[in-house]
């Protein structure tokens, strides 16, 4: 248990539609009790997080991201996961460069059957981030957002 | 751009009302901007909570709707029907879980309704930004395509040609019937493979919806559900078919003998000419160039001296055919474990042991040895035979799953070599797993009434390095019986290894050529390991038998006749609407860099040279967004999950947060 005082992170939280977020239901019908800092965008696959989704959330308050995925090789879109894993590094490392604490940006997949080790990584990842303190970074100007018009068919 | 959106809190019992406090929820919700009503009920999606929406939608002209409640993989295809009933595009429809992610998964009332205001502010604001859309329809060729033409492939053959639709059934051997066609007995009843084979090849053979393709492989798919087109390379056989009667003679003629080490595994010979085994369908033989005398050294020739019809074809070349399918099922089959793989065991140093199809050919009337049990010698019978189970399963070192059907196997050899030598037989097991129909009573026959000793341990070793009397000549096998605790050499006459069934060597090239995935040991992965087993995520496209997963033939044909079922179903209905997630390139755009090109693992991109901009076909992609991250431009957008829907519903839920900074205990 916490003490009153302790600083409580806010995370972003990304899933695949597959596997991760069929993890958070699962930790859900098994009733476990894990930190509720971390709120889950639903996504079909982790190969849709663009890194301006991370830098969004970090820019509008968040104090950590989570990116989570099917297991390498679970993919159900065969092998975006590892394009994931790719960019992720890539993503990390351009944060480092612009200052960021590595443990503010995590990767962790889990499979649907995982919930229990979902809500065990989300517990370890909220206090890694409680130990870093608030991430107070400016917000970003813009927030009106247009989607380019789909090819005509 | 205003939007009316109606948020719908659901109590579900006491499931979420008895942490989130829901009354005060609801009361938040609506005052939240472009909501024009916020309600809480007792249970959403009873007919009740579904009529309350519908009525919103109609009476307040709502433009959106939020229900905060389950997981959407429960209900939100009950709530988007529910808008679409009243009038309302089901796609401009988003779901928060707050049952699964709130009130099931946090201890704290005050932290849980804060939690609840973030994921329904995140819906909130991605909800305006959510676009109708409309499912993509297409039509569906009803020409069916089957890979693979071992039993699982000529079930799902058979019940499509039945059904009245056209199948191509391509297999890379010269005839079909898989690895059962090499067996002897089939367990548990003990009946000859070939006698209940047999009349399925005949059948799949002659039917006329069938057209055989065997020494074929495909080379190329393109397409997708409904509207595949498929290349396939049929190999030249030197043999024209359209003359050759099948009478044999050409093989009889033969000079040229070569060890077959696909279906005799080595343990016979055949021509190089030659039809794998007398009921091969079709009855057609091939020419194996690599062994043939008059390829090799430019005469002999005497099959085409023999051959009555002048089918003997030597100039014929390989033939690439085309044509259009609609749905593919894929049962490529196994690969037996490499015993070689384990040298403590000896397999391909020692010669008398042996592995589980040298052995199903030893044991096989219609093989090299006419059926009888014997050394490798060629005349000495054995009088104690060694059958180690689990060979490369249920192993960390080699294959951590279980093969499912070597237990069954190996009683079964126990039975033959028993029933045809006399011999004493020794099992070495893990467990015995004998699970289904007919099995374990297959495995207390055999306790009961074949005499054979059952050790519990693994093989450590086998070896031909005697120390104690008694054991020169023989084969030792040391193991530690862990019945008794004790270690143990047991000399025998012969060793079967009972290797386990492996994914095709070639299954992850296959997998890729059809766009469908493999797990991480190599099977084909089916689209839900327990609700979908026989279709993948590439709608079209199913497997079955063992190129799933290891099987026995009775599951296999299941399988093939469910895959062939879904087929059908899908063929009946002439069209299929997908769901319209899909990626799409705004041409004005692109910049033309190709950077998406490779990210497509369903080849849904292509770049169009003479515009110089890149292409999506809707129909082939399956929705990942994948390309959509990875297009520098922004060029791409997958609807449903626009940049628009996720920066918003980003800022959505952050919004809440932002005000909410101070310590709350967990
Ligand atoms: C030693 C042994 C004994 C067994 N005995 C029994 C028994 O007694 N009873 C029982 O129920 N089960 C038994 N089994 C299990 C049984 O072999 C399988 O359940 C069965 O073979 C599954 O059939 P399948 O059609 O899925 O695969 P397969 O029999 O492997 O057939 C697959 C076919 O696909 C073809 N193919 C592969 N790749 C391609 C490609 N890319 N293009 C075209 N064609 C391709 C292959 O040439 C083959 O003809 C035994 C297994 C072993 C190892
Ligand atoms: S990545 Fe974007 S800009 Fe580049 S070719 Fe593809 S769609 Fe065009
Ligand atoms: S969204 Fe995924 S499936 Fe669709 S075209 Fe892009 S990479 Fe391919
Ligand atoms: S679908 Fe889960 S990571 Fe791709």
């Amino acid at each position: 248990m916490s003490d009153n005082n302790q600083f409580e992170p806010v995370i972003v939280g990304f899933t695949c539609n597959w596997c991760s977020y069929r993890a958070a239901d699962a930790a859900g019908m098994a009733r476990i009790k894990y930190s509720p800092n971390v709120r889950l965008i639903r996504l079909m696959c982790s190969g849709r997080i663009d890194p301006q989704f991370v830098l969004k959330a970090l820019s509008e308050g968040a104090d950590g991201v989570l990116i989570t995925g099917c297991h390498p090789g679970d993919c159900h879109y065969v092998e975006q996961n590892y394009k994931t894993l790719r960019r992720y590094a890539l993503l990390k490392r351009t944060l480092r460069q612009m200052g960021l604490e590595d443990n503010r940006v995590r990767l962790v997949w889990a499979s649907a059957a995982e919930g229990r080790i979902l809500a065990e990584e989300i517990d370890k990842f909220v206090s890694d981030v409680r130990a870093l303190g608030p991430l107070n970074w400016i917000k970003m100007a813009t927030t009106t957002y247009v989607d380019p018009a789909p090819a005509s068919a | 751009m205003s939007e009316k959106v109606g948020v719908y809190i659901c109590h579900c019992g006491a499931n979420i009302a008895g942490v989130v406090d829901v009354a005060a929820l609801s009361h938040w919700a609506g005052e939240l901007p472009d909501v024009a009503v916020a309600r809480d009920y007792k249970f959403m999606c009873s007919s009740l909570g579904q009529e309350l929406i519908e009525k919103d939608i109609q009476e307040l002209g709502l433009t959106r709707v939020v229900v905060a409640a389950c997981s959407p993989h429960l209900h939100e295809a009950t709530f988007r029907n529910c808008c679409k009933r009243a009038g309302l595009n089901p796609y401009l429809f988003e779901m928060a879980s707050i049952r699964e992610q709130v009130s099931w998964v946090t201890a704290n009332k005050t932290v849980a309704l804060e939690k609840s205001k973030a994921l329904i502010s995140g819906a909130v604001h991605r909800v305006i930004h959510n676009q109708a859309l409309e499912p993509i329809i297409v039509d569906i060729n009803p020409n069916v395509l089957v890979v693979g033409g071992g039993i699982t492939g000529i079930q799902a053959a058979l019940e499509i040609a039945d059904a009245g639709y056209h199948v191509y059934l391509v297999e890379r051997e010269p005839s079909i019937g898989g690895h059962m066609a090499q067996f002897d007995k089939t367990f548990p009843t003990l009946d000859c493979s070939a006698c209940i084979l047999t009349p399925k090849m005949f059948s799949a053979g002659t039917h006329p919806n069938i057209t055989l393709l065997t020494w074929s492989e495909v080379e190329k798919v393109d397409g997708y559900v409904g509207n595949f087109t498929v290349k396939v390379r049929q190999k030249a056989r030197k043999v024209n078919t359209e003359l050759c009667t099948g009478c044999g003679i050409c093989e009889q003629k033969c000079p040229k003998k070569v060890i077959d080490t696909v279906f005799e595994a080595g343990m016979g010979l055949r021509k190089a000419v030659y039809t794998p085994f007398p009921q091969a369908v079709p009855k057609y033989p091939v020419m194996d160039v690599q062994n043939c005398t008059f390829f090799q050294k430019g005469t002999c020739k005497a099959c085409e001296k023999f051959c009555p019809t002048g089918a003997i074809d030597f100039k014929q070349e390989d033939k690439v055919v085309s044509f259009d399918v609609g749905n593919i099922i894929l049962a490529t089959g196994w690969d037996l474990f490499d015993c070689r793989r384990i040298p403590q065991y000896g397999y391909g140093r020692l010669a008398n042991v042996y592995n589980s199809l040298e052995f199903e050919r030893l044991s096989n009337a219609a093989g090299p040895t006419g059926g009888k049990v014997i050394l490798r010698d060629g005349v000495t019978v054995p009088q104690s035979v060694g059958i180690i189970h689990c060979v490369g399963s249920r192993d960390k070192n080699y294959n951590p799953y279980c093969s499912a059907i070597c237990c069954m196997q190996s009683l079964k050899f126990a039975h033959l070599v028993k029933e045809k030598t006399g011999a004493q037989v020794y099992n070495f097991y893990i467990d015995i797993r004998t699970p289904l129909k007919a099995y374990d009573e297959f495995y207390q026959h055999i306790l009961e009434t074949d005499e054979t000793r059952f050790v519990r341990g693994k093989v450590a070793e086998v070896t031909d390095a005697a120390r104690l009397p008694g054991e020169e000549g023989k084969l030792i096998i040391q193991v530690e019986d862990t019945l008794i605790g004790k270690q143990r050499r047991i000399p025998v006459d012969m060793v079967i290894l009972s290797a386990g069934l492996e994914p095709r060597h070639d299954a992850k090239e296959v997998a890729k050529l059809f766009g469908i995935g493999c797990s991480a040991d190599q099977w084909f992965i089916e689209r839900h390991p327990k609700l979908d087993p026989v279709a993948t995520m590439t709608e079209g496209v199913f497997v079955a038998g063992v190129c799933q997963g290891p099987k026995d033939i009775p599951l296999s044909v299941t399988q093939g006749a469910a895959a062939a079922a879904r087929v059908i179903g899908l063929v009946n209905r002439k069209q299929v609407s997908l769901e319209p997630v899909r990626a799409s390139v705004n041409a004005e755009q692109c910049s033309g860099c190709r950077i998406c090109n490779n990210q497509c693992p369903f080849n849904a991109i292509s770049f169009l040279v003479d515009k110089g901009v890149s292409e999506i076909n809707p129909a082939l992609c399956q929705g990942c967004g994948t390309c959509v991250a990875a297009c520098p431009a922004g060029a791409i957008t997958g609807s449903h999950y626009t940049n628009a829907q996720i920066l918003s519903q980003i800022e959505g839920i952050l919004e809440v947060e932002l005000g909410q900074r101070e310590a709350v205990p967990a």
